[in-house]
């Protein structure tokens, strides 16, 4: 029997003003895997994530484990960080990561744990705004892992960030995914979309590919996301 | 019993980004202190001047003080994304809105005592009524700083703005609410006007407890007026909280 997608959307559409940021978008997001929502800046990436977790407005169908997108209860299910480390700047990354365990009423001992995975024992007590730009993205991850969430909504989480830090969270991500949690990572790197399970190629608030990326290299005859995403522009055209 | 812990930790950590602003601290504290001191030292060889003047002057600090720091912490949280995030969890928007109510009242409780004691011991005031009515009125109009602050913020864009909404808003309230000339003198329309806003009673409350040896049921009422405003404003603070956005 195939298991529930953890996200739903069928006709989904956001209008800012006049414009429209998705356009009719249909898919699904499979549990337990990496999906990579992979498409230039200004594609609708964010606004899409942001309606996922529940603060944009939206018209279709959205539907995130099992409830429509926006419900109260999906709020202890979803961790989400923001393109800009949402933190506080003048708190140390031990009381933003503190006030945020509460909040998210993570387990006891987790807010240790989580310093040490993310590297941070060393920047534990130092202010957030003297922070490297990587090591306040690490804080702002940490936090949306608080509180075990079974869906994880990550928007350019690893822009800025060193190699060897970036390959280490990525492992994180398969780690967390192979424990059954599903992960949305957003990126306009194609080369973090070769680490992604499945794909959705966002263009202009238009969904150009959902599938693995197996079947889109095959599909679009290509050896590399970046020359599939082109040629399925392409194929868009016409 | 999640909502009490959240509301708290929200107190604590607004205390822990206060920690770490010492200046800020000292200017809450320290200000109303020398502006007091300031009036006093102006008023020496006129000092009825100066009785009749302090006791409102205790009201429209906090007020004042209360109003500009909660409006730039909360667009603060908004423009960081920190407010974003906030929505993304359980919290209720109430339990952030009683989260800083309980910080800034608490430091608006500080600031009282240190003022009214000045006031009371330093420059010796005559205050007939009881003492401890001078610290709830102060932290009545705390709060209702507090409480406008969270809800004004909402329409500010930038800190530049934010900051405007002090002469904007609450400027007219200090000038034509009792302070520099009793209601009954003023003309017609700005004593109407006046009737309309929480600082004309948080003015008359002080003036009261100044006059009579027991709290007057008028000062009550003042109360009263004061606490309805107060809960106006947080239910339309919470109205602007919104979770989403168009």
């Amino acid at each position: 029997m195939k298991q529930d997608p953890a996200i739903f959307a069928s006709e989904l559409t956001v209008k800012k003003a006049q414009n429209t940021v998705l356009n009719n978008l249909t898919f699904e997001v499979a549990k337990g895997m990496v999906t990579g929502l992979i498409g230039p800046s200004g594609s609708g990436k964010t606004t899409l994530m942001r309606a996922i977790v529940g603060v944009q407005k939206y018209k279709g169908s959205l539907t995130v484990l099992g409830s429509a997108a926006g419900n109260s209860k999906l709020r202890e299910k979803i961790g989400y960080v923001t393109q800009a480390p949402a933190i506080y700047q003048d708190l140390t990354v031990l009381q933003n990561i503190r006030y945020f365990a509460t909040l998210a009423q993570a387990p006891e001992g987790q807010v240790a744990m989580i310093i040490d995975q993310m590297q941070l024992a060393k920047q534990s007590h130092q202010l957030a705004e003297h922070l490297s730009g990587g090591q306040k993205a690490r804080v702002s991850l940490a936090v949306a892992l608080l509180g075990n969430p079974e869906l994880l909504v990550l928007d350019e989480p690893t822009v800025g960030l060193d190699p060897l830090l970036r390959r280490e969270l990525w492992q994180l991500f398969k780690d967390l995914a192979a424990q059954g949690k599903t992960l949305l990572v957003s990126s306009h790197v194609m080369d973090e979309a070769e680490k992604c399970d499945t794909l959705l190629l966002l263009r202009d608030g238009r969904l150009l590919w959902q599938d693995s990326k197996e079947e889109l290299l095959s599909a679009t005859k290509t050896t590399s996301v970046q020359d599939a995403f082109l040629a399925a522009i392409e194929k868009g055209k016409n | 019993m999640y909502h009490i812990r959240a509301s708290f930790a929200t107190t604590h950590r607004i205390f822990g980004q206060l920690a770490h602003d010492p200046r800020t601290i000292a200017l809450i504290f320290v200000v109303p202190c020398i502006l007091l001191a300031l009036f006093r030292w102006l008023f020496s060889d006129s000092l009825s001047v100066f009785d009749r003047v302090a006791p409102a002057l205790l009201g429209i600090f906090p007020f004042v003080i209360m109003f500009i720091i909660t409006s730039i912490t909360t667009l603060r949280e908004r423009t960081g994304g920190t407010m974003e995030r906030l929505m993304t969890l359980p919290v209720g928007k109430f339990d952030l809105i009683i989260g800083y109510m309980m910080a800034f009242g608490l430091l608006a409780i500080i600031q009282a005592l240190l003022a009214s004691g000045l006031i009371l011991y330093g420059f010796n005031l005559d205050v007939a009524g009881p003492h401890w009515f001078l610290v709830v009125m102060a932290l009545a109009d705390a709060l209702l700083g507090t409480a406008l602050g969270l809800f004004v913020s909402a329409f500010a864009r930038t800190e530049f703005q934010a900051v405007q909404f002090m002469p904007a808003l609450v400027l007219p309230q200090v000038l034509i609410g009792g302070l520099f000339m009793p209601l009954a003198q003023m003309p017609d329309a700005l004593e109407t006007l006046a009737y309309f806003l929480p600082l004309t009673y948080a003015i008359d409350a002080l003036n009261e407890v100044v006059n009579y040896s027991e709290v007057t049921d008028n000062a009550w009422r003042d109360v009263l007026v004061v606490t309805s405003f107060i809960i106006g404003a947080l239910l339309l603070a919470a109205l602007t909280l919104r979770r989403r956005t168009k």
